[in-house]
């Protein structure tokens, strides 16, 4: 049975709060713990926090083998980013364009802890959008191509998305999502992409691929994680992002510049909801003058309250163990919410009844 | 505790509440399932492996059961949850316990990366693994029933499992499975073969499973040193045939042949090239059964001369 010290409920983020406990945690509450982090995508995540701080050993043999298992799984996912990144390279190499990664890609590339057991579907690239063409025409020269979606898919993604449909490798099966912003060209808030692509920075390793700087890194990160409409990744984005701030949190002026960056970037809100967020469920440390200079864009009593407790129902490990009353309510919610920062009204209306109205039939692609 | 030693009743009980968590070779499966013909195929098959108990880790957490719906009256299905996600396609109601086994072999080749996993029959003898790896349709299973007859170990006859490290074989001993003609000729050439029911029309076609050797049980945890290599083929008719194959070849077709080479990446490589280099590799062609145990006999005698 169980130790009656062990914590119950969402094993995950006990785990992340407290990694070094871990260990001494009882058979059943592993056998558990790796069910939930299996199912959160954060089962690498956490062998490799425990193998950084020297305790995989610690940690008795028969979970033991599912924490090599899962490291093996994210090694060989880094070993294909980085053959991935080098084709890219290759692809847009005279496009006139730097390769600008985004999201798990850079974390790896830079060398970041958020890299660190980072399970992957696929490499998230910026191009500016008057580029779009030349981009996607060299990828679709070096053997990427586009999956069949419908004409209305299509015309979804081109005009009112912030990145194109998934290009997938005809031959080695990878998958590249080109972005053009990083939210869509319909949604309220209105981050210009021209300013972080003249901010961005080369990664250590190499000279022709970069990042973006820290604090828009980190805004980014913020802005994927609460305008998506798909927690089932949620505590994933979080644990990225209290990674993120725990490395960046140690340059001198990084808070400051976050926070202006953030009101200049017109992501305050996101800006609040992660600081917030990370500080709460994960314990990241945050400088209470940044919670504070962030929580003047956040909402107002009561909405304040209700937002709080939706966060803390979905940015969890979506494992049927963890649910919380109201989990699913607060899922379909933030579902909801996704879907309304993300178009006007009107548009919203009309794409939801043209996505049911296709529900009901036999799908019928048509090659782009 | 062995499945045969739990009182009347309590197997259907554990299944159909906690779950009986099973010991199946280095592996520890809590298995729920309300249907009698996985109750009862667990009982046949696994009445020798261990039951652990419920205060331990279970590597796997999976359940067989009716899929709901209205269908269930008309023409009832079964389907496999791992974790309490349905993973397959559901099959027809009377095929629970081949699911059963299907979902096993998913979980093993699916999630447990800390192997080097290879589709392949795979044997001890004189303390070296005799691998054998082959598509469906080879004469893989056939052969690996011939010789589990005849003094050879089982310890798989469908996931050969290497430690990366050091290229030893785990065993897995875990109930035989053979289609169509195949099981009439096993239950002439070994009649103390322990069949459980004969499914009829499941994707694979007539599928029946035998009970693994008590011994291939017993010694679940005796790992095997790379011994032989072996590619099966039966072809009707053909004589018994043993070719030396190249050492390259044999790598090629044991890439093939693994489930998770990709995931091993570098390591992969080093273990398969090691494995290679350590065992005898050959092509085997067969159409007598008598004859192919025969020939691998005559491997056994050489090995236990040699004192390897």
């Amino acid at each position: 049975m169980t130790d009656s010290s062990d914590p119950t409920g969402d094993l995950v983020v006990h785990a992340l709060r407290q990694i070094e406990a871990v260990p001494g945690w009882s058979l059943r509450t592993w056998e558990l713990l790796i069910r939930q982090a299996r199912y959160a995508d954060l089962l690498a995540r956490i062998a490799a926090l425990l193998k950084a701080r020297g305790q995989l050993d610690a940690v008795q043999a028969a979970p033991r083998a599912h924490l090599h298992a899962a490291l093996a799984v994210a090694r060989s996912q880094h070993e294909e980013i980085d053959r991935e990144v080098l084709h890219l390279g290759r692809a847009l190499a005279d496009a006139g364009q730097p390769l600008v990664l985004l999201k798990g890609a850079a974390y790896l590339q830079a060398g970041l802890p958020a890299g660190v057991g980072r399970i992957f579907s696929d490499t998230d690239i910026l191009v500016p959008k008057h580029s779009l063409p030349e981009v996607e025409s060299r990828l679709m020269m070096h053997g990427w191509m586009a999956g069949h979606h419908t004409a209305y898919d299509q015309r979804y993604y081109r005009e009112w998305m912030h990145e194109i449909p998934p290009l997938e490798h005809s031959r080695r099966g990878t998958v590249v999502d080109v972005h053009h912003a990083i939210l869509p060209e319909t949604a309220r808030l209105k981050p210009d992409p021209a300013k972080l692509l003249a901010a961005v920075q080369p990664v250590a390793r190499a000279a022709d691929i970069f990042v973006l700087q820290p604090t828009d890194m980190v805004l980014h990160s913020m802005t994927h994680l609460f305008h998506n409409e798909d927690l089932s990744h949620g505590l994933r984005d979080l644990s990225d992002l209290d990674l993120l701030l725990r490395h960046f949190g140690a340059e001198p002026g990084f808070w400051d510049r976050l926070v202006s960056r953030g009101t200049e970037l017109d992501l305050a809100r996101p800006l609040h909801y992660g600081l917030r967020c990370a500080n709460l469920i994960l314990d990241t440390p945050v400088p209470a003058e940044a919670l504070r200079a962030a929580g003047l864009a956040g909402p107002a009593w009561p909405l304040s309250r209700l937002m709080d407790s939706l966060w803390w129902r979905a940015l969890r490990s979506q494992h049927p163990s963890c649910a919380a009353p109201f989990t699913s309510t607060a899922l379909f919610l933030l579902y909801v919410r996704a879907h309304w920062l993300r178009m006007p009204p009107l548009l919203l209306m009309r794409h939801l009844s043209i996505k049911a109205w296709q529900r009901t039939r036999p799908v019928q692609a048509t090659a782009p | 505790m062995r499945v045969c030693d739990l009182a009347p009743g309590q197997l259907q009980h554990l299944l159909g509440g906690s779950g009986l968590r099973l010991r199946t070779g280095p592996f520890v499966t809590c298995i729920r399932s309300s249907l009698d013909e996985v109750r009862d195929g667990v009982a046949l098959h696994y009445g020798q492996h261990p039951v652990e108990s419920d205060d331990g880790f279970a590597d796997f957490e999976v359940a067989v059961d009716r899929k709901p719906g209205l269908r269930r009256w008309l023409k009832p299905q079964v389907r496999f949850l791992v974790d309490g996600e349905d993973i397959f396609t559901p099959l027809p109601g009377d095929q629970g316990f081949p699911m059963l086994e299907w979902g096993l072999n998913w979980c093993v080749s699916g999630l447990a990366h800390q192997y080097l996993t290879l589709h392949a029959a795979v044997l001890e003898r004189e303390g070296g693994a005799l691998i054998l790896p082959a598509p469906s349709g080879s004469g893989k299973s056939t052969l690996c029933a011939g010789l589990l007859f005849n003094g050879w170990r089982l310890l798989s006859d469908e996931l050969t499992l290497i430690e990366p490290d050091t290229c030893r074989i785990v065993p897995l001993p875990r109930p035989v499975s053979l289609k169509n003609a195949s099981i009439d000729v096993i239950r002439a050439f070994a009649p103390q073969a322990r069949f459980g029911a004969v499914v009829e029309e499941t994707l694979k076609g007539r599928v029946a499973h035998f009970s693994p050797p008590h011994d291939a049980v017993s010694r679940a945890d005796d790992r095997a040193a790379p011994g032989w290599i072996a590619l099966p083929r039966y072809v009707a008719g053909a004589a018994t045939n043993l070719q030396p194959l190249g050492k390259g070849r044999a790598m090629m077709r044991l890439v093939e042949s693994a489930f998770n080479y990709n995931i091993h990446a570098r390591r992969g490589f080093a273990a398969l090239a090691d494995l290679v280099e350590r065992s005898d590799c050959f092509e085997f062609t067969y159409s007598r059964l008598d004859e192919a145990v025969q020939q691998f006999e005559r491997l056994a005698m050489a090995r236990a001369a040699g004192g390897a």
